[in-house]
């Protein structure tokens, strides 16, 4: 067991709560820089949509798990970063500011959607998120003159000042680089006020209201972050692809998004990775036992959304906290070993409380 | 003519997305939880009554009654099993596992040989009619009728009928609005709540199976018919979204602004018709034509 005694505020906020975290998560980093010379090409290739997802995760959890306002249109921010990288990196744009470029456009849209958050909250904010996805999937299909259309649009390979990344592994550092700057970025956002507001409002709005947050300014400021991160994923995901049209960024794309952050757990930043390794990982794991199934299941066209949607079903009946809330019951049982009660994380039992009078 | 004929097609429309918002409502109603399976419940709603007529070999009337009965079990099956035991939860938790609901109805169906994947036609006694209403000698400029559609609009209309009267009259119904209203006062006037959350989940599931039986004829039945439930919601959200005549009135918009917008609009605009009526609703009128507006009162 580990005991932390705290004896000053620096010591609360620190990003790393004790050595095991400084250990644990450098030996993350060594792996993943030397990932390149041990895994394969594919599964490089499936690492660094990890990373891309787990950015548009991020975005996400913190908009969904931590100010509580849910989107089910998310996929429209990542296309809206995805066609502008598209679109400046053709005209010869280096990489960095058609980055910048696509995450402040998407930020830029974020607002405008955020905007009617002000009004309308639960069930009418998701359907404003929903409706404002199909439109702006049905710009891209047709604003031919810059997005392509339905045939879609080819992307150069990104230009770091006159570099150009070409391979796989130079887009993986990439990515990476990219990764742990947004992933400090969340981290930090979090442990400031501006996070606590974020989770304040989250979970009660007339309180957090009463404690002097403005609501309107948090809410948008939240919507625009995320939006920004899901451009900033969306433009990875543009190059990583090199090709996009506008069926990639359907409703079908927001609750895959949606579904990531549920079952990686939401309210919580490693959620938003286990999230995606789960969405890479379970096409894969499940190509790998469909030879051993059945042919009647195994060959079935139904068979991975059927597997998305047990497992959706069973973490949100089973595991509210998704695979993160998993993972903290087993390092709480190692951690507090011989002392671990059976009702230590017991779900409270809850009222049906009514969002109507809100 | 022709703005009158595309009123009357967009009217029909118009009744399939108020019988899927419908559900939502009866659901919402009830128990405050948004069901994103009303679509996937009215596509196997149309399986159902595609297996009673061509496997089975029902007659039409039979499949359609059997059809009916089997998703309204199916739909209190479905509260009792995974819907019940996480009632009280964050709404958010429920929208996800109706999601999973939608998820796995549509695999499932799909996983079917021969037949989840295919898209089939329903054999209905109606198909194909047409009626034609005045004109000249010739049936030129003549309002020409599909039977299809009158019989969406008369089915639509007779189940509203027989909804409000079971909502004004009978004793359930009476027992169902009170619980909507206020549960726990519902539950101390000794309402079995929980009982009649279960029916209002098959009733739900019931009022989509009809609208998938009606919608079959005139698309196909297919595993992603259920995407259409997605345009029920700006359905519900424009009529108000805990109103019963409301979803109805707002399918009926939806419905028709849809098959003008298809007409006289450029190209495109048809399909985003919908959610751009729903967006303006909702900067407008964020309660909907005959949403309640409520305040909490501290």
């Amino acid at each position: 067991m580990r005991f932390i005694f705290k004896t000053n505020y620096a010591q609360d906020i620190h990003l790393a709560k004790h050595g095991g975290h400084v250990f644990w998560y450098s030996l993350l980093v060594v792996l993943l820089i030397a990932a390149p010379w041990v895994i394969a090409e594919y599964w490089l290739a499936q690492l660094t949509f990890i990373l891309i997802y787990a950015i548009a995760g991020l975005g996400l959890m913190l908009l969904a798990g931590f100010t509580g306002q849910f989107s089910i249109g998310h996929a429209a921010f990542l296309g809206v970063g995805a066609y502008t990288q598209a679109v400046f990196t053709n005209m010869g744009v280096p990489f960095p500011i058609a980055l910048a470029l696509a995450g402040s456009l998407s930020a830029a849209v974020g607002v405008v959607v955020g905007l009617p958050a002000l009004r309308v909250k639960g069930i009418y904010l998701g359907i404003a998120t929903i409706a404002f996805g199909f439109i702006v999937e049905e710009v891209f299909a047709r604003w031919e003159s810059v997005t392509g259309g339905n045939s879609g649009i080819h992307i150069k390979s990104p230009n770091l000042f006159g570099w150009q990344l070409k391979s796989g592994e130079e887009f993986y550092f990439l990515c990476l680089v990219i990764t742990v700057i947004v992933t400090l970025g969340i981290v930090n956002i979090l442990r400031s006020p501006t996070g606590r507001a974020f989770v304040a409002i989250r979970d009660s709005e007339i309180s957090a209201q009463s404690m002097g947050i403005h609501l309107a300014r948090y809410k948008t400021l939240s919507f625009a972050i995320s939006a920004a991160l899901a451009g900033i994923a969306g433009a990875l995901y543009a190059h990583k692809l090199q090709f996009i049209s506008p069926d990639q960024f359907n409703i079908i794309q927001s609750i895959d998004l949606l579904l990531m952050v549920v079952i990686g757990g939401l309210g919580s930043v490693h959620g938003a990775f286990f999230g995606a390794i789960f969405l890479i990982a379970m096409p894969q794991l499940i190509a790998m036992t469909k030879d051993y199934l059945p042919a009647v299941i195994g060959q079935a066209p139904g068979l991975q959304s059927v597997v998305y949607g047990m497992v959706l079903i069973g973490f949100v009946l089973g595991e509210p906290l998704g695979l993160y809330g998993r993972w903290f019951k087993i390092r709480t049982y190692l951690q507090t070993f011989p002392f671990y009660r059976k009702g230590m994380f017991k779900r409270q039992k809850a009222f049906q409380k009514s969002d109507r009078l809100k | 003519m022709q703005i009158l004929q595309l009123i009357i097609s967009g009217i029909a429309q118009g009744c399939i997305y108020g019988l899927i918002a419908l559900g939502f409502v009866l659901i919402y109603k009830a128990t405050e939880t948004v069901s994103f399976a009303q679509g996937e419940l009215m596509m196997l709603g149309a399986f159902c009554g595609l297996a009673g007529l061509t496997m089975i070999g029902f007659p039409y009337w039979l499949a359609v009654i059997s059809a009916i009965v089997a998703m309204a079990i199916f739909g209190m099956l479905l509260e009792r099993i995974v819907i019940r035991p996480i009632l009280g939860q964050p709404a958010f938790s429920i929208v996800m596992l109706t999601i999973g609901i939608g998820y796995v109805a549509r695999g499932l169906i799909t996983m079917i040989p021969g037949i989840g994947t295919e898209t089939h036609t329903l054999p209905v006694p109606y198909k194909d009619q047409i009626w034609k209403l005045g004109g000249d000698a010739n049936g030129v400029g003549a309002l020409v009728l599909n039977v299809e559609l009158m019989v969406v609009i008369a089915a639509t209309a007779a189940l509203c009928a027989v909804l409000f009267f079971m909502f004004k009259y009978s004793k359930m119904g009476i027992a169902m609005q009170a619980s909507s209203q206020n549960q726990i006062a519902a539950y101390y006037m000794g309402i079995p709540v929980r009982r009649i959350n279960g029916l209002i989940w098959g009733l739900a599931a019931a009022v989509a199976a009809v609208a998938g039986l009606l919608l079959a004829p005139i698309t196909f039945v297919h595993a992603n018919m259920g995407f259409i439930g997605l345009k029920a919601f700006p359905a519900a959200v424009v009529g108000g979204f805990g109103s019963l005549p409301g979803a109805i009135v707002g399918g009926l918009i939806i419905g028709i602004v849809e098959s003008l917008a298809g007409f006289y609009a450029p190209e495109g605009i048809k399909d985003i018709a919908a959610y751009v009526v729903v967006l303006v609703m909702l900067m407008v009128k964020p309660n909907g034509l005959f949403g309640e507006k409520l305040r909490k009162k501290v």
